[in-house]
């Protein structure tokens, strides 16, 4: 048991690489901020462009979002960074898994939106028409502010489970908390500095895990 | 942009015949690492739902704050705690189990709370009539509840699948040479993309179905409600 707390919960090591770590802890904020902003934003945007019913642009739609969806972020990311370099493309670490991560999240988001969109109900549509509002004005002012309220539950819990994989960005050379808290491992020889990243993720994301408990029985489907 | 290039670094014919004995080998242990993660994900998520809907009040505090934990840690974190962690308190885990350790524990999380919103989704006079026909408690879930829970949740438990299958790619960081770590191996061989972008299309070709299938089931839920 010694060993144990010696191993996983020393406090002098703790301790020593803490600053370097809260360091770290800010870029996976700033990571996971600018990955929920504009994924979402291109979701909806992606959504909205779905509504129009234009056959090409829906077809690519469908495609970008089975893509994103079929395929592991790390592969993105690796891909991203350790191919494109070859095609004479050189982006930092934290840009490649912005793109990767915020895509990812916009083709979640697409999907979830589109859902959202095609459960409104045809006359609501049908009524805004009528009221001689055109196709645009009904969609951003009758439709899309119903049908967010509907997706609040799952869109809560996707952009949780991807905003984790910010963790991912460690991969490839991003200083953000878990590189920082591998490279104080390798060098206390000491598995603590991880226990520091762990609690940091603890603290960031265990409040939303409850909060997105609190969102799925307060905004739940309607039966 | 140059095409030649392009085809070169990207599509290359002749590095992919050098390497694809490579990229097979890796997309076999991906397989096995599926085969093995996913029955013990969800056992352990359905085992976890099931204690819960005894609803035994300490218990349940217990269960849900464990579970929040777990889906609160990055799985890529408790990959490394399993896979470096574990050998350096002296227990002589082979990296394969490590991995499982850490995919087991974390798929059950969400396979548990996926399970549970389907118990709670059957009425309870389906518990009553299966007890009073003199099942017991264990018997009238596993038997009558358990089953119709799981169909009722059948789409989310796809996407979890799904998800976790992907995920699997993070066993490459520790090392474990399944079909990403392959691919990484390969580049390095053969000094261009054209691995990495035979692995993704592997995977692309794995999953691409169950992505197919899931958009189906989503929409059947969405036209039943």
């Amino acid at each position: 048991m010694d060993a144990f707390a010696d191993q996983f919960f020393n406090l002098e090591v703790m301790a020593k690489y803490l600053p370097d770590v809260v360091g770290g802890l800010w870029v996976t904020l700033a990571l996971a901020l600018g990955v929920i902003v504009s994924g979402v934003a291109l979701g909806l945007a992606l959504a909205c462009l779905r509504a129009f019913q234009w056959r090409p642009v829906n077809g690519l739609i469908v495609l970008f979002v089975d893509l994103f969806r079929a395929l592991p972020p790390l592969v993105l990311l690796i891909v991203g960074y350790f191919g494109l370099p070859y095609a004479g493309i050189q982006l930092s670490g934290f840009t490649i898994s912005w793109l990767c991560l915020s895509f990812v999240l916009a083709a979640f988001a697409e999907e979830i939106f589109w859902a959202g969109i095609t459960s409104v109900h045809k006359g609501q549509w049908e009524a805004a028409r009528s009221t001689g509002l055109s196709f645009p004005e009904t969609l951003i002012y009758v439709v899309i502010p119903q049908a967010v309220r509907m997706t609040i539950p799952p869109l809560t819990n996707r952009t949780i489970a991807i905003t984790k994989n910010t963790a991912l960005a460690s991969v490839v050379a991003v200083q953000e908390m878990l590189t920082v808290a591998q490279t104080s491992l390798a060098y206390a020889a000491n598995t603590s500095p991880l226990t520091l990243a762990a609690i940091g993720y603890l603290l960031v994301f265990f409040p939303l895990v409850v909060l997105s408990r609190w969102v799925e029985t307060r905004f739940a489907w309607k039966r | 942009m140059d095409w030649e290039v392009i085809r070169f670094s990207f599509f290359n014919l002749d590095s992919l015949a050098e390497t694809y004995p490579l990229l097979l080998r890796g997309w076999w242990m991906t397989i096995k690492l599926c085969v093995a993660v996913v029955p013990l994900g969800f056992a352990l998520g359905a085992a976890v739902a099931v204690l819960h809907s005894f609803k035994w009040r300490w218990l349940n505090w217990l269960l849900i704050v464990l579970v929040d934990f777990f889906r609160s840690i990055p799985p890529l974190v408790l990959l490394i705690y399993t896979v470096y962690g574990l050998p350096l308190l002296g227990l002589d885990v082979p990296a394969f189990g490590a991995v499982l350790v850490a995919f087991t524990i974390n798929s059950a999380a969400y396979y548990g709370e996926i399970v549970r919103a389907g118990i709670e989704s059957i009425p309870a006079g389906q518990m009553e009539a299966a007890r009073s026909t003199g099942l017991s408690r264990l018997q009238a879930m596993t038997n009558v509840v358990l089953p119709q829970a799981v169909r009722n949740v059948a789409p989310d438990l796809t996407s979890n699948t799904l998800e976790l299958i992907k995920a699997t790619s993070i066993a490459s960081v520790v090392a474990l040479p399944e079909l990403l770590r392959m691919g990484r191996i390969a580049q390095g061989l053969v000094y261009n993309a054209t691995p990495l972008i035979a692995a993704a299309v592997i995977y692309l070709l794995m999953l691409w179905p169950l992505v197919r299938l899931l958009s189906r089931l989503e929409r059947r839920v969405l036209a039943a409600r």
